[in-house]
């Protein structure tokens, strides 16, 4: 270690809207430190998920630790801690805010602020962090970086007038963020011979090293024969490395002391062990007391996960268990279906988190899956005083045994540009919101407060958003209570026969439209057969709405003789295989698309 | 065994067809026979000895177009390197515009004793926007020419479905095919082939062809006139006096071995299925078989299957199950219950066939019951 000195050490994150930049810079900032190359600098890129990299989001923490040599002749140790981009990480990116004394706030010069702007600096205010705020891209032709300014001391009371005007992308003004972070965000404190007091903020699996806990080291020192203890699992082990994070790699060292940050890895096998928020200390030397902030983080958002092909149940339980011992947030246990056999009911943090876990079983453990309609957590109050917690809408009990439902709800903020205000308060009305308040940020731009249902903004709301104000409403929420609410379980028939599958819960006022809707979606996707079918949807025993697929009459090759055989075999395997694609309810076979279409119902 | 003799040339690319055939290159056909000769002489190069042949078809393109003289050569040839049974069914296909009296009393005088004419229609209009040469005037002359000529069994094919075609005009064709008094008769329903007139001009304009419910009941009408005039149908598109069914084609849905010959021809051999390249100077260049495919097992079942039920016959239950096995027979008989009981199948004594409805969803049933 070439600098102890804890005044020489800056730990701090970068915060953004999406798409501000905050990636971008990051890079920046590692590449004029001067510790990677152009190549290296590629090699770091290529070690992030693709799925970062096309979405553009982070959804892992990465840590980095670069040596910057100021204008004063110092070298500053930088811990750079780049946190997760959206809302359903909230949790783990508070926690790496605590890792940090101080934080760069990224605004884009010509969007200005944004609703995770707002979010992220809340966070960042919360957790005491010194912020500094960036006006990034400003080589835009659209850039207004005087208005931004404005906008940030009006909005947020954040001084703004010499936040450093750069361009991320073209390597604009980039020195000049470095040397605000050595004078703007302070250096850490903690005493090195208190007991030991590690923060986690991210763990992950790796199949040679075990699980990696990346912590920032708040008090005390931890070396080679330190023995954890994670003080809210209880998990204890023997440190097998400890050592700071370079540029794409790891840097071994013998102690790591109050005030850095850096990674343990220990003889654990799993990252539920090691969870996010926890604290670590010495088990032979522990702190009174944890850090404050630890909360187990529960999943939101649950959906049923089958593989299109049964045979393939092993590899997708398999697999959920490979992801999970990287994502200690991802729930699953086996459940079946009639209609989708063997598969599992999964728990996630919010949608993104649902959409980036089917991804990845779909692309690196190469499975095809059928996902049911995501759903929320329903609290059911029976008559007989108990109380169930239901995700699944096969689960909801008899009507005639409950008492009363409860549904979750959310307050959100939605920041837009004042000419689709309306159209956007319409859209939240459609979707049982209530408004709570608007305030306008500048005479251009307003701030929407509203409680949604969160049943009602896991499915397309982000999409209905964004197309209803030409995409420049930004959207930020966190739950906030569950609210008492008159639900009911939609049924969906086919040929009579209920598909456990298709059942969702609705609020009872959007049971006739949401049951017209899936009708005449699933008769446009279920291809016709040998016999008529009806699609009936259905609350208990009432049939609320009703399509046909018209019998198939004729599907016939006229001619095949000896030279047409291969080929007709070829079309009728062809035609097979599109059958085995498909799910047997009753007589009725029904394309895996179906049941996913219960997610694009509010198709304009 | 089969013989498949393959004659690729045309006056005019009809509309519809996607066949192997082509227009104008009368001039080539010395070449032509030349190669065919070649490859009757070495039996394609994938069989040996003088096989025995209890079938010819000789199709196209048009054969009728080759020149005179020239049928006489082949068969001559044929019998020379092929035991050819003295009962053997020899078809031509005729097209109703270029047969004359001299072309129809060689083919009978060197053993052809079948003919098959494409009239397609009995409408003028229809057989001009099918772009065919001939008007249903040249087939009434035709047939009257064959039946002069000594040929006692006769073809005439059909086709349903056509741009503008109904129910009563479909049939008034039959009937005046049916007054031709041919032995035998097809009705192929229009099918858009990629890449030919009618797939460009009708693929995006399903409007102007005959609907769902007109073409079945055109069809289903059609199999009933057919029966009450005295032709039983025997496939999905076949309609015969009894005792006249086309023991070739029956060939093809029995999986009977066969050879093909001429361009682009398909011949199955055992388990194997061979192609003959479709480049007409690669073709007249050198002989050349390709294996195209080895035939598993399961293939074999499929085939059987897929074959064997556009058959009204159907397949044979003990026959399946002695050549396939108990598990394979009680496999695919499980799977046509369902068929049966919703009237689309029947059961009969030692047989399993599709009723005439469930051949018109032939393709759904048997991409069902395939393995």
């Amino acid at each position: 270690m070439a600098n102890t000195d804890q005044s020489k050490i800056r730990n701090f994150c970068i915060i953004a809207h999406i798409d501000h930049g905050k990636s971008t810079l990051a890079d920046r900032i590692i590449e004029k430190t001067g510790l990677l190359t152009s190549r290296e600098m590629q090699e770091q890129v290529l070690d992030n998920m693709d799925l970062e990299r096309e979405r553009g989001i982070t959804i892992k923490a990465q840590t980095i630790r670069t040596v910057y040599k100021a204008k004063d002749g110092e070298e500053y140790i930088f811990n750079l801690i780049d946190t997760p981009g959206h809302v359903d990480f909230n949790y783990e990116v508070s926690r790496s805010l605590a890792a940090c004394e101080g934080a760069v706030l990224v605004v884009d010069a010509a969007q200005g602020i944004e609703a995770q702007t707002l979010a992220n600096v809340y966070l960042a205010l919360d957790h005491n962090l010194e912020i500094m705020p960036v006006i990034n891209k400003i080589d835009l032709p659209s850039a207004e970086p005087e208005r931004v300014i404005h906008e940030i001391e009006d909005v947020i009371g954040l001084e703004a007038q010499d936040a450093p005007l750069i361009s991320a992308k073209n390597g604009i003004n980039i020195e000049e963020v470095l040397e605000q972070i050595t004078k703007k965000i302070p250096a850490p404190v903690g005493d090195p011979k208190n007991p030991l007091k590690a923060l986690i903020f991210d763990s992950v699996y790796d199949s040679y090293k075990g699980v990696i806990i990346f912590c920032r080291i708040k008090e005390g020192t931890i070396n080679m024969n330190t023995r954890i203890r994670m003080m809210a699992t209880g998990a204890e082990a023997d440190v097998v490395e400890i050592g700071t994070l370079g540029p794409g790699k790891f840097i071994p060292c013998d102690e790591l002391s109050a005030g850095m940050v850096g990674y343990i890895t220990a003889s654990l096998k799993n990252v539920r062990d090691t969870r996010v928020g926890d604290t670590v200390t010495d088990a032979n030397r522990p702190a009174a007391e944890a850090l404050p902030g630890y909360k187990k983080v529960n999943p939101m958002v649950y959906c049923g996960m089958y593989p299109a092909d049964g045979a393939k149940y092993p590899d997708l339980r398999d697999a959920l268990e490979k992801l999970q011992l990287n994502d200690a947030s991802l729930q699953f246990e086996p459940e079946t279906s009639i209609a989708l056999g063997f598969g599992f009911r999964c728990g996630f943090l919010g949608l993104l988190h649902l959409e980036i876990i089917q991804e990845r079983l779909e692309r690196e453990y190469n499975l095809d899956l059928v996902t049911t309609a995501p759903s929320v957590i329903y609290k059911v109050y029976k008559t007989d005083g108990t109380v169930l917690d239901i995700s699944n809408p096969a689960n909801l009990p008899d009507p005639s045994e409950i008492d009363h439902m409860e549904e979750p709800f959310v307050s959100a903020e939605i920041m837009v540009t004042t000419e689709f205000v309306g159209s956007i308060m319409k859209l939240c009305q459609d979707r049982r919101g209530v408004y709570l308040g608007m305030e306008y940020l500048e005479q251009t731009r307003a701030l929407l407060r509203y409680e949604l249902p969160l049943n009602e903004i896991i499915y397309d709301f982000f999409d209905a958003l964004k197309s209803r104000s030409k995409g420049y409403a930004s959207f930020d929420y966190e739950f906030k209570e569950y609210v008492p609410s008159k639900l009911a379980k939609l049924d969906i028939l086919v040929n009579h026969e209920e598909v456990d599958a298709l059942s969702f819960i609705v609020h009872e006022e959007t049971a006739y439209e949401r049951g017209r809707k899936m009708c005449e979606k699933l008769k446009e996707e279920i291809p016709r057969q040998l016999f008529e079918i009806p699609i009936q949807a259905a609350v208990g025993s009432k049939i609320i709405a009703r399509e046909t697929v018209r019998a198939m009459r004729k599907d016939v090759l006229a001619k095949c003789y000896g030279g047409d055989i291969t080929r007709k075999k070829k079309l009728l395997e062809k035609q097979k295989e599109g059958k085995k694609r498909m799910r047997q309810v009753g007589n009725v076979e029904i394309p895996q698309a179906a049941f996913m279409s219960v997610l694009k119902l509010d198709e304009e | 065994m089969e013989l498949y003799i393959h004659i690729p040339y045309c006056r005019r690319k009809c509309a519809y067809c996607d066949f192997l055939s082509f227009a104008g290159c009368e001039n080539l056909q010395k070449d032509y026979a030349a190669a065919l000769f070649r490859d009757i002489e070495s039996r394609g190069g994938i069989l040996s000895g003088r096989p025995r042949v209890e079938t010819i078809y000789i199709g196209g393109g048009t054969p009728s177009l080759m020149y005179e003289g020239f049928y006489e050569e082949l068969m001559r040839r044929v019998r020379e390197s092929f035991d050819v049974a003295d009962t053997a069914e020899i078809s031509i296909e005729c097209n109703p515009g270029t047969a004359t009296r001299k072309k129809l009393s060689e083919y009978r005088r060197c053993g052809i004793n079948r003919i098959s004419f494409g009239a397609q229609s009995a409408k003028d209009p229809e057989l001009e926007s099918l772009g065919r040469i001939h008007r249903f005037e040249d087939v009434r002359e035709t047939v009257a020419m064959a039946r002069e000529a000594g040929f006692d069994n006769i073809n005439i094919d059909l086709m349903m479905n056509l741009p503008g075609q109904t129910q009563d005009s479909f049939l008034e064709s039959l009937k005046a095919v049916i007054d031709l008094n041919p032995e035998h008769i097809s009705a192929y329903s229009l099918i858009l082939e990629p890449g030919t007139a009618f797939y460009e001009r009708y693929e995006s304009r399903p409007d102007l062809l005959p609907d769902e419910e007109e073409s079945c009941r055109t069809y289903e009408s059609a199999v009933k006139f057919l029966s009450d005039c005295g032709y039983r149908q025997y496939e999905i598109s076949n309609f015969a006096r009894e005792g006249r069914e086309c023991r070739h084609n029956i060939g093809y849905w029995k999986r009977e071995e066969y050879l093909g010959v001429g361009l682009g021809a398909a011949s199955l051999i055992g388990s194997r299925r061979y192609a003959v390249t479709g480049d007409l100077s690669e073709y007249l260049e050198k002989c050349r078989y390709a294996s195209t495919e080895e035939l598993s097992e399961t293939d074999v079942i499929n085939e059987t299957i897929m074959l064997g039920l556009r058959m009204n016959e159907g397949i044979g239950i003990s026959e399946f199950q002695s050549r396939f096995g108990r598990d394979a027979e009680e496999n695919f008989s499980d799977r046509m219950k369902k068929y049966v009981e919703a009237g689309l199948a029947g059961f009969s004594e030692d047989r399993i066939f599709l009723k005439v409805k469930g051949l018109l969803v032939s393709n759904s049933i048997l991409s069902d019951v395939m393995i």
